[in-house]
């Protein structure tokens, strides 16, 4: 199937066309309050709400013995709060740490639900097929109603971002000023924990408990590499999150076997990795070459320094030197020499090299400079 | 009980005390969540073997998905190092992926081998009576049994061997590289233990509540005790009995033992929770409340010792003067009249003799932090205890 005629298909086609626009909004939601998230340094609280929202679904369905995934999203969302919750509480009130606290809820509540998971398989009800579902999530049983829901919550969301930017910004930034300043730092922690916990439930049926963490962390990492801007940082992860959807909804659409899920958190891992290498200001890539280019500029700096070392001791600064006497300094190659013939620093005759006029300006500037710094 | 019954509580009581010991370590050390990322991103490493070996209980599976473990380690510690993203992201980031992997690796070879991500996640401890180890044509008793109760018995041993460096690395990792014990090295053992036990015990209790078992019985000990080898074999207690427990409760839900031992484990943590008697949460928040009044009590006797003009200390006054609510002001007046710090007279209150050098000692001991001169007050008070 080559691109055009699966663009074609992503239009004409009612099941393609809803998972793709699901994956999209999902992907842009996360990305969006997962930037808040990475900044909070609260990346793992993702992988420990998704997985407390399992006992949450199971419940729901226990209680109501439907598999309306509204009421069990509902149930999702209650015992996802009641995790996060509970997480804060034994941080702020006993000496445990927040990693502890993290891996004790993410554990036990997903063992109490794949308790009551099994239990429910057990029951004599036609109905609970599926219900795992919710494990690893199935793309494919994403309908319109669904993506409208998350079409509607990723506009609230939308809403209360924009109007609490401010606060959100500057709690992010420093908690303790924006306490001083009289803002109630409570509700607006959560504010913004409800709204995660919301995307992250949403994301449950798509891409399930266990990849969740990755919906909500790949596309803000991606994001924190090309920006310092808190407002461009939540932009692109949203655009980030939304390509990392529709790419692995196709992917996974062209290939047998494949959930779409697992090629979702892989695609949105190319997006960190390229960021991680590619990213102007903090990519692996620039920083290296970066460095490799100081080093090349200082041993530069460092001939030119001792040519101009020896030039000063003659009255006449051109006056031709051996090259030979360089030999045994440390930062001297003919490369080195070259670039600096390049830059007219120094003229060659033959095996002698003498300063130019402007290369013996630019090294005892040079001279200047490092004096006045080591002062 | 029949033998395959008590073959399944061995086994589990087993994975129990394997997984208490290097829980207990990852939990001092602020890495529980590593143990969540290996329990992940295992799973690449057991498709691999599997496909190598077809054979879920091959030690060669068991030693590519330890070697998994390892490299999850590495990747973090290698991310977090660029800088580019904070620890908790590093791990967030690569254990999702490397599961990812594994999945698609599965699903893409579903037709021919028989592996099942419920399986590796989830696992089943009521089949593991039925896979046996022969040899030489004797039945020796499970599979699994023989695998974690091997690695039970290298943890204890190198436990017992290196406890000494252990305890120094978790707790001063610069005075351990001082004194010529590589923090580095242990790092990485622990590190190596946490993922060949998670790898062992994956396909008896499956890999996600091995976390369960690795932090959950760790964390509650933490909250009763604060010495190292009394957390251990707290942690190991509280592991065997959620999981003989469980294992019953799981038999009378007809449910999974897993997910039962999880439960049991969960509500031994939240009794623990709430009722430990230092650090549950009903004594911090007596405490807290206690410090409260006590606080007020000092602020209410400093402001009569200040005050020697009758109308500051007239009854009525005092209710708006310090601006307290009326309960509270009754519990502190209570708590003053109590202990004979105050008396009333006319409405008029002020310090008693007691009352005068109990509050120049306090601010005696705020101003100079110097413990000895209330030795004599700290049982009625917790403010002063530290």
């Amino acid at each position: 199937m080559d691109i055009t005629e699966y663009i074609k298909l992503v239009f004409t086609d009612y099941t393609l066309r809803t998972i793709t626009l699901g994956t999209a909004i999902l992907g842009a939601v996360t990305g969006m309050l997962g930037s808040f998230a990475v900044l909070r340094k609260q990346s793992l609280l993702g992988d420990a709400i998704s997985h407390a929202a399992l006992p949450g679904i199971a419940i729901a369905f226990l209680i109501t013995g439907a598999k309306d995934s509204n009421v069990l999203l509902l149930g999702a969302l209650v015992s996802g709060l009641i995790g996060t919750f509970w997480i804060k509480g034994i941080i702020s009130k006993t000496h445990l740490k927040s990693d502890t606290a993290l891996g004790l809820i993410l554990s036990l509540f997903f063992g109490f639900g794949m308790l009551l998971l099994t239990f429910i398989q057990k029951q004599p009800n036609a109905n609970q097929a599926g219900l795992d579902k919710y494990l690893f999530g199935q793309a494919a049983t994403l309908v319109e109603s669904d993506v409208w829901l998350m079409a509607i919550v990723t506009g609230a969301c939308l809403f209360v971002l924009l109007l609490f930017w401010k606060e959100f910004k500057i709690l992010l930034f420093d908690a303790d000023y924006t306490k001083t300043l009289g803002f109630n730092t409570k509700f607006i922690d959560i504010l913004i924990t409800t709204f995660i916990v919301l995307a992250i439930v949403l994301g449950l049926q798509t891409v399930g408990v266990v990849l969740m963490s990755a919906m909500l962390l790949a596309p803000a990492a991606a994001a924190r590499q090309w920006t310092n801007s808190l407002s461009v940082m939540v932009f692109l992860a949203a655009i980030f999150g939304a390509f990392s959807g529709v790419f692995g909804t196709a992917i996974s659409a062209s290939q047998n076997n494949l959930s779409t899920g697992p090629v979702i958190v892989i695609v949105a891992g190319v997006f960190v990795l390229v960021s991680f290498i590619f990213s102007p200001s903090r990519g692996l890539l620039f920083k290296q070459i970066r460095f490799i280019k100081n080093r090349r500029d200082l041993q530069l700096q460092k001939t030119l320094s001792f040519m101009f070392h020896i030039a000063e001791t003659h009255e006449n600064i051109s006056h031709p030197h051996a090259i030979k006497i360089l030999n045994n300094f440390q930062g001297f190659t003919k490369g080195s020499l070259q670039k600096l013939v390049e830059k007219n620093y120094v003229k060659l005759e033959g095996t002698m090299w003498s300063l130019t006029e402007e290369g013996f300006k630019t090294a005892s500037n040079l001279y200047n400079q490092q004096t006045s710094n080591n002062e | 009980m029949s033998n395959a019954q008590i073959e399944i509580q061995l086994i589990a009581s087993l994975v129990a005390i394997a997984c208490a010991i290097p829980g207990t370590f990852l939990v001092l050390r602020k890495m529980a969540m590593i143990s969540d990322a290996i329990s992940h991103s295992i799973l690449p490493g057991i498709v691999i073997g599997f496909f190598i070996t077809q054979d879920l209980n091959s030690p060669l599976l068991i030693l590519l998905a330890a070697l998994t473990g390892i490299i999850t380690v590495v990747l973090v510690e290698y991310i977090q190092k660029t800088g580019l993203v904070k620890e908790d992201t590093a791990i967030g980031l690569v254990f999702p992926i490397l599961f990812s992997i594994g999945v698609i690796m599965i699903a893409k070879n579903a037709n021919d081998v028989h592996l099942d991500v419920d399986a590796v996640l989830l696992g089943e401890l009521a089949f593991a009576p039925f896979d046996r180890l022969i040899i030489a044509g004797l039945d020796v008793g499970p599979k699994s049994l023989w695998i974690i109760g091997s690695i039970l018995i290298i943890t204890i041993g190198l436990l017992l061997a290196f406890f000494k460096e252990l305890k120094v690395s978790t707790f001063d990792a610069g005075l351990s590289a001082a004194l010529g014990f590589s923090p580095a090295v242990i790092h990485y053992g622990l590190m190596t233990v946490s993922s060949v036990t998670t790898v062992g015990a994956f396909d008896a209790v499956g890999a996600i509540l091995v976390v369960a078992l690795m932090i959950a019985p760790a964390a509650t000990a933490y909250l009763l005790t604060n010495e190292l080898k009394r957390m251990l074999i707290y942690a190991i207690c509280f592991g065997v009995f959620s999981a003989i427990a469980g294992y019953w409760l799981a038999h009378v839900l007809d449910a999974s033992i897993a997910g039962s031992i999880t439960t049991m484990l969960g509500l031994l943590f939240l009794v623990v929770y709430l009722f430990a008697p230092r650090k549950g949460i009903i004594a911090v928040m007596y405490r807290e409340k206690q410090q409260r009044t006590e606080v007020s009590l000092l602020t209410f006797l400093l402001h009569l010792k200040n005050h020697t003009e009758e109308r500051e200390r007239h009854v009525n006054h005092l209710n708006e003067h310090i601006n307290w609510q009326k309960v509270r002001s009754k519990t502190v007046l209570d708590l003053a009249l109590k202990n004979n710090m105050i008396q009333f007279d006319k409405n008029i209150v002020s310090l008693t003799e007691k009352g005068e050098q109990f509050t120049s000692q306090a601010i005696d001991y705020i101003i100079t932090n110097q413990d000895n001169k209330i030795e004599h007050m700290k049982d009625d008070f917790f403010l002063f205890r530290g």
